[in-house]
């Protein structure tokens, strides 16, 4: 809930007209129609078929649909059946899912599980019509509440109660149910009553829960009805008359136990809690606790476990804050992440190799130098050897230049001397 | 019959069924109204239009309130959205209003871009919702929705047409918002100018293929005030919160020399019109418009973007898991493909340079070579010229010594031989 903050809403001086939002809601809310699916499952023979027709008021059972017990299985079955009822202008589309042979083998180990899957899988569709980019109507057809019948015993929950209500309350709104609560006395079925509910809370199983309102008529009335749970119901298809009126009830030797006498049993409760004030809660918890659990389940298994196969599915870590957001989000984070590492990585391989480079380039310059160096110095030696000859050329063409000069004077002069 | 048992359970069709009493869900809708008036309900107006115009004014008169907006300079570089949430309560009904102004609007000299802010802000609000109904833990239920539900659009009194800069904004904007028209200031146009210009107005929008809010006519019970409504668009609307005292009441009017003109006089203009339609009477319709139509389209048109599809070219429905584990190994190998260009590309710069520098050290050792070879031939050269040099001066030597021992072979008899001399002397 937004809360409205330290300050009052604003005062409105006079009239301005939104206050008729909630008649604009109502009125659109009857136009559409309201849709409520319900599961029973329990044992057979425990008057579930009856009860439903009770609540309803209506031959949702009768012997052309038969009810679960009278479909005989070899395994756990999940059936459902769809009524449209009207009311008061108000139409509800009413889907009972049931579970025949639930319970009712000699080995019962894992019949819930049809019942787990069935439940999966409608979340699944809302999910899937809920993700499509074309989105049209979509239909709901999500189990809402399951009411779990249990066995007048007396005595305590059977292990198969308790297996099924653990594994149940995080994906469904358990209304635990007394069946046939005409078995048992007044105080039998107190005792029976607080039985249960210390066993519910020594498993930690989870039943629906009213929730809490600022309404203080209200806060009692929900008092009045957790005092009384779990709810010890009675059913019947027969109208008898008792004292010129007529009621539901069942005709014993000894009297008629009435289905709406609150004394008689918690019918009426259960009716008005179910039908007349609850039913919206009970779609709103499972939209928002139990849907989106199974949601957030699902998808995270998408996430970081998508690509990789290093992780198993269906993993919620906690360590994953990633969970903050859509996946969507998650890649276009990842996608940047990768991006700047492998900006980082182009950048250290572009230093790496400018380096490298920069090495050889100056060996190589190195080397340039070197060449130079000793051609420049050859090249000094060769002038200097050159300049050497030259010199030495000097010096003998010097010489014999001088000597033959000599020689042509004596020539000369010995030519002189023989005239 | 027995063995049709499960099939009949099987079957989908739904059977229509009598009560046999009073069972109680026509309760369901009060049940369903009390649970969404307890958090209170969310409302998010957009008003656009000219500095000066009246948004303010009418916002304040429509909802008998304040709100705080500081006057607007015409001087604005562009045109900024300025939003503001206020908590407003009438009777029990709680309802977060937010009202979007936009500042600026038509100040600039060049308006071609004015509406781009709009249109972003408005596909914002939608993309924040969109973000949330994605994440893998959402709350959708505690999320304050600021996408705008309506929007209303004040046309300037000018009693001839609507300006083009009307028609570009509100064309751009008429896909993803209800738009509702409204002229503002009415009061300075008489009744017959009036009738006119929204006849001008509504022809326009017609011709120009924009699509306006239409009030919903299928519900019974609000039709025919629906329909009586959609004729009067566009509303002619005045603001005010002045109190003037007309007979022996106070009303919020104008008030002139020539008299006043009260805002709640449907004679005087459409305000009560405005307000029963857009508050009392449409909000929650708008609402709905804005989530089941607008923000589908918007989040199609996103999702589409983003390659998302539902059906793959086999027309096999993709579950929301699959088109994310298939998106993500896309992305996962687009990312490698990088970075294989990425190591690709340095490789191939890699080689190229040391091609490259190969082609210089060949060069170089070339040079070397050539050098050496040059230096080679220049001291062959050199021992070449040294050789002939020595061999001169041998030669030279051997006739210095030749002509010396000729010399003294001379002074021993040199009258006696005259022709050796001359022999000598030829060599």
């Amino acid at each position: 809930m937004f809360t409205f903050g330290p300050q009052q809403p604003k005062n409105l001086e006079g009239y301005v007209g939104f206050a008729n939002l909630p008649n604009q809601v109502y009125r659109k809310s009857v136009k559409r129609g309201f849709e409520f699916t319900l599961m029973v499952v329990g044992e057979s023979g425990l008057g579930k078929s009856t009860l439903i027709n009770s609540l309803f008021l209506t031959d949702l059972y009768s012997p052309e649909y038969p009810g679960p017990s009278h479909r005989v299985k070899k395994t756990v079955q999940v059936e459902q059946s769809k009524v449209l009822v009207k009311e008061g202008g108000v139409q509800l589309l009413l889907t009972i899912v049931d579970t025949p042979g639930f319970g009712d083998a000699v080995d019962n180990s894992n019949c819930w599980q049809p019942v787990i899957d069935y439940i999966d899988s409608k979340f699944e569709d809302y999910l899937n019509a809920e993700s499509r980019v074309n989105r049209r109507l979509m239909p709901d057809s999500r189990v809402l509440c399951c009411l779990y019948f249990i066995a007048p015993s007396g005595h305590g929950l059977k292990p198969l109660d308790i297996e099924f209500m653990k594994r149940l309350h995080e994906k469904v709104n358990i209304i635990p149910l007394i069946a046939k609560a005409d078995t048992m006395t007044p105080e039998e079925c107190q005792l029976f009553k607080k039985q249960i509910m210390k066993e519910i809370q020594d498993h930690k199983i989870r039943v629906y829960e009213f929730p809490e309102t600022d309404d203080e008529e209200e806060m009692k009335m929900v008092k009045r009805i957790k005092d009384r749970l779990p709810l010890a119901v009675v059913g019947s298809n027969t109208i008898i008359e008792v004292n010129g009126k007529r009621v539901r009830g069942r005709q014993y030797p000894w009297g008629v136990a009435e289905v709406e006498n609150g004394e008689h049993c918690d019918f009426t409760i259960l009716r008005n809690m179910l039908i007349r004030t609850h039913m919206q809660d009970l779609k709103d918890v499972t939209n928002n606790v139990h849907y989106e659990n199974y949601r957030s389940r699902k998808l995270a298994a998408v996430t970081y476990n998508g690509g990789d196969g290093s992780k198993s599915k269906g993993q919620l870590t906690k360590a994953e804050t990633s969970d903050d957001m859509s996946p969507l989000a998650q890649m276009e984070e990842e996608r940047r992440d990768h991006v700047s590492k492998m900006k980082k990585m182009e950048q250290e391989m572009e230093q790496v190799f400018e380096m490298k480079v920069k090495e050889k380039l100056q060996k190589l310059r190195d080397s340039e130098a070197e060449l130079q160096r000793r051609h420049e110095q050859m090249k000094k030696n060769l002038d200097a050897q050159h300049r050497e000859l030259e010199e030495r050329r000097r010096q003998h063409e010097e010489e014999k230049g001088s000597w033959e000069g000599q020689q042509r004077i004596l020539e000369q002069q010995k030519l002189d001397a023989s005239k | 019959m027995a063995a049709n048992d499960g099939d009949v359970f099987a079957q989908k069709e739904k059977r229509n069924l009598e009560l046999r009493g009073h069972v109680g869900f026509d309760s369901l809708p009060d049940q369903l109204v009390r649970k969404s008036v307890a958090p209170g309900f969310c409302f998010n107006i957009l008003c656009v239009g000219e500095t000066g115009i009246g948004k303010s004014t009418l916002m304040n008169t429509l909802f008998n309130t304040t709100f705080e907006n500081e006057e607007a300079s015409h001087f604005q570089t562009e045109v900024q959205m300025r939003p503001e949430t206020d908590d407003l309560q009438e009777s029990n009904v709680n309802l977060k209003l937010t009202t979007v102004h936009t500042v600026g609007f038509g100040d600039q000299i060049n308006r071609e871009e004015s509406y781009k802010p709009i249109l972003e802000y408005i596909d914002t609000q939608f993309g924040r919702y969109l973000e949330e109904e994605l994440k893998i833990q959402r709350s959708l239920f505690n999320f304050h929705d600021t996408r705008i539900h309506t929007c209303l659009y004040f046309i300037a009194p000018t009693g001839h047409s609507l300006k083009s800069l009307d028609l570009v904004t509100m064309k751009k904007l008429d896909s993803k918002v209800n738009i509702i028209p409204v002229i503002a200031k009415a009061d300075t146009l008489s009744k017959s100018e009036l009738d006119k210009f929204k006849i001008k107005i509504m022809s326009e929008l017609v011709s120009n293929g924009v699509q306006i809010y239409q009030f919903p006519t299928e519900d019974e019970a609000i039709a025919e005030i629906n329909t009586s409504m959609n004729t009067h668009l566009p509303f002619a609307v005045v603001g005010s919160l002045e109190d003037v005292k007309v007979g022996n009441k106070m009303v919020k009017a104008r008030l002139y020399p020539w008299g006043s003109v009260q805002v709640e006089n449907e004679n005087h203009c459409d305000f009560v019109k405005l307000r029963e339609m857009l508050l009392r009477v449409n909000m929650e319709d708008l609402r709905e418009q804005t989530h089941a139509r607008h923000y589908e389209l918007y989040r199609r048109c996103k999702l589409e973007e983003m390659g998302f599809k539902d059906t793959d070219p086999d027309s096999q429905s993709f579950s929301l898991q699959d088109t994310y584990e298939a998106k993500r190994k896309e992305f996962l190998v687009d990312l490698q493909l990088k970075e294989e260009q990425m190591r690709q590309m340095f490789v191939n710069k890699v080689k190229e340079t040391e091609a490259e520098l190969k082609e210089k050290e060949k060069e170089l050792h070339d040079r070397f070579e050539q050098l050496k070879r040059m230096h080679q031939g220049e001291k062959k050269n050199l021992e070449e010229k040294r050789r002939e040099l020595e061999e001169e001066m041998n030669a030279f030597n051997r006739k210095k010594v030749a002509a010396e021992t000729l010399m003294g072979q001379t002074l021993q008899g040199c009258s006696q031989q005259p022709f050796k001399k001359d022999k000598d002397k030829k060599n």
